[in-house]
């Protein structure tokens, strides 16, 4: 029996610690944000891997949000890793059962007095053990799957803006929108202001065309941008639109020209948000342009988190009016570019970010031979069959039935694999959302 | 049609942002009537959806620092806009540490109300929070169904309790009934009445003081100890009471028997008028 211990007990902030397990499952546990693609399940995956340092990292299931967090073994008071040479130990298991150790954090401080995690490969169980008070011991076994490291391709060094700021100011900036809403714009604006804008899709129009063309117009939303148009929906259905602004003095690094701007949830930022807050960290937006993953990073001395949320692409500043029939714009040359050409322009900077999601052939033998099938070394067959298989196997949400809504741009995620593994060409597009609206 | 108002004060915000939670509590739509000394919230609901009204008043000298509003035309000095009150309180809600509080109509794409924060914030910077209301300009063929509804002779009159009790009272009131009299006299008697076939509750109030009639000829012909008795939704009731966060400074119930009950609130910078019909 192989065990990786990684525990920790009260020494310094041991609730802060708790906090820290207790959101971050939370920040990986969103509840399905309505209307999007970036529905992180409730079953979504979590994976584990224990390198010489901890790291968790989830994907939600329209592959258009990843978390990585990293733990420094001087998190834990005692952190064994695999022995050296060893190939380093990944295993997924359900987020649902994770969390619900780590559930009450009320509970959890006022019993357990140390938690100690380890692997037992034989049974094929991640072994969750809290050392309470009074003796009591609580073991959790959950079951997990041997997998491929989970790994979005990104590199915050390549976005050209960047924005880093306390996570209060932010999470202040947030609070003024409803919490129903989806998703929210981030740009910079005139004077190098920071602004954030509800998007909605109803009242998309406005909404983008303010962002769109913030810069020559001003971000002031005085007087009407352009002519109004024959509005055929009922004006009860269209939702208030808020924007938030905030001069770049708030912000420790601002690093992005005007008239920027990227679309993204506004539930998963929220939820690092949150996290951030309660650890008191700076948040750092490394971000490109519309359609390119946006990277939020987050740092201390023991702990190292990533976020890549999927922006919403946008080549077209009036595809929505397009869309309409009854919203007739009389300028003709908008007509030229028309709906059509909104999937090209998708697929033109793919390649550049992400490449393809993980093969996890040993998850099916796992189940029964558990032991074997840890090693990279153990899958040489990666077929393309063999891969559709997985993609369903671990992604119900696509079923025909609940395509991933289109605007998002999935992330794809390269199998770390060395390039003699992989088996996939270059362009492996597999959970592609391939509609632009019809 | 112009309209742009500024608010500076903070006791004045605070009132403003209650006013427009109140009227969030008792409508899911409403009219906002921009008059040059006036602002008024309307509710007028079809019959069909109970037909609940309301005419809620204010003056905008109280409120505002700076008022500029220019209406349909220079006889029809008015503008009347239908808006979503939750999306007015919401907006509000933000401005709890605002500098100053701007709101103006402005067309971005479709008539919008919009709401301006400069907030306070702790190091030197400014931060604005816009808020884009969409908002139907009401024409002025339509304005007829938005006027001040007129009193009608009430058959009583009289002072109601402490609204925060009589919310009690009806919130459990209506675990039981749907409906509920509310019946009163001359003799400052108030009665809320549920019955069911299994049960029969009354709450008595006494004392409450009647305001004087303006009509004699009601009260000349009537035993000051007769009830005058009207049946109502009592959703309607408990959504009017709840909406009530601070007590009015005097605060009326007017009966007309078996037609509709009329409350009228006043509150120092603001009045509440409220029509529930009687059911049938």
């Amino acid at each position: 029996m192989e065990r990786i211990p990684a525990d920790w007990k009260e020494r310094e902030g041991f609730s802060r610690r708790w906090w820290k397990w207790r959101t971050l499952g939370q920040v990986c546990e969103q509840k399905p944000a309505r209307g999007l693609g970036l529905t992180l399940q409730v079953t979504a995956s979590l994976s584990l891997l224990f390198l010489a340092q901890l790291s968790l990292r989830t994907v939600n299931s329209s592959r258009s949000a990843y978390a990585c967090f990293l733990f420094a073994p001087l998190f834990f008071q005692q952190y064994q890793a695999a022995t050296p040479g060893q190939d380093p130990l990944r295993c997924k298991i359900l987020m649902k059962s994770f969390l619900s150790v780590f559930r009450s954090l009320v509970i959890l401080e006022k019993t357990v007095e140390k938690c100690c995690i380890s692997l037992n490969v034989r049974s094929s169980r991640l072994v969750v053990q809290l050392y309470c008070k009074y003796g009591v011991r609580k073991t959790h076994n959950l079951s997990f799957q041997d997998c491929e490291s989970l790994q979005a391709v990104f590199d915050p060094a390549v976005c050209p803006h960047v924005l880093c700021a306390p996570a209060r100011v932010l999470g202040e900036a947030v609070l003024p929108f409803p919490p129903a809403l989806a998703e929210v714009t981030l740009g910079i604006g005139r004077g190098h202001r920071i602004i954030l804008r509800s998007y909605q899709e109803e009242a998309g129009e406005s909404a983008r065309h303010g962002l769109g063309q913030g810069a020559e117009m001003g971000w002031d939303g005085a007087g009407p941008r352009f002519p109004p148009v024959a509005v055929s929906t009922d004006s009860t259905i269209k939702a208030m639109v808020t924007e938030m602004s905030i001069g770049g003095e708030d912000f420790q690094q601002l690093q992005a020209q005007e008239g920027v701007a990227i679309t993204f949830c506004l539930k998963e930022f929220r939820g690092l948000l949150s996290f951030a807050e309660s650890a008191n960290l700076s948040l750092s937006i490394y971000f490109d342009g519309p359609g390119r993953p946006a990277i939020f990073a987050i740092k201390d001395s023991l702990l190292d988190g990533h976020f890549v949320l999927a922006t919403l692409s946008e080549p077209d500043p009036h595809p929505q009016d397009l869309r309409a029939p009854e919203l007739q714009q009389p300028a003709p040359q908008l007509q030229a570019h028309s709906t059509p050409h909104l999937d090209d322009f998708a697929l033109d900077d793919i390649d550049s970010y992400m490449i393809a999601m993980e093969t996890t052939v040993g998850s099916e033998g796992s189940r029964t031979l558990p032991s074997t099938s840890l090693s990279p070394g153990f899958q040489p067959h990666c077929s393309p069959g063999s891969h559709s298989e997985e993609e369903d196997d671990t992604e119900p949400s696509t079923v025909p039935g609940t395509p991933p809504p289109k605007k998002f741009r999935s992330l794809f995620f390269g199998s770390i694999l060395a390039p003699a593994h992989s088996p996939q060409g270059p362009s492996p597009v597999l959970a592609e959302d391939s509609e632009g609206e019809g | 049609m112009k309209f742009r108002a500024k608010l500076v004060d903070a006791a004045c915000l605070n009132n403003f942002t209650r006013v427009s939670n109140m009227i969030a509590k008792l409508a899911k739509t409403c009219t906002l009537r921009i008059s040059p000394d006036k602002l008024n919230f309307i509710l007028s609901d079809k019959v069909a959806n109970g037909g609940v009204s309301m005419w809620c008043e204010l003056e905008q000298e109280n409120f505002f620092s700076e008022f500029q509003m220019e209406g349909v035309s220079a006889e029809n000095n008015a503008i009347y806009l239908e808006l979503t009150s939750e999306n007015l309180s919401r907006a509000l809600k933000t401005a709890q540490n605002a500098r100053v509080l701007k709101i103006k109509l402005t067309n971005k794409h479709f008539p919008c109300l919009t709401v301006s924060i400069e907030l306070l914030s702790v190091s030197s910077s400014s931060r604005v929070v816009t808020h884009d209301i969409p908002v139907k300009v009401i024409p002025r063929k339509l304005w007829k169904d938005l006027q001040e509804p007129t009193v009608p002779d009430a058959d009583v009159s009289i002072y109601l309790p402490v609204l925060k009790t009589m919310k009690s009272i009806v919130e459990k009131m209506k675990n039981i009934s749907n409906h509920l009299i509310i019946e009163a006299n001359l003799n400052g008697e108030l009665n809320l009445k549920i019955e069911t076939e299994l049960v029969c509750v009354t709450t008595h109030f006494k004392d409450l003081g009647n305001p004087p009639l303006a009509s004699e000829n009601a009260s000349q012909d009537r035993n000051s100890e007769q009830m005058a008795e009207v049946h109502i939704d009592i959703r309607k009731l408990l959504q009017f009471l709840a909406g009530q966060q601070v007590n009015p400074t005097k605060a009326t119930c007017n009966i007309v028997k078996n037609k509709i009950v009329h409350f009228d609130l006043l509150h120092e910078d603001v009045s509440l008028q409220y029509f529930i019909p009687a059911l049938s």
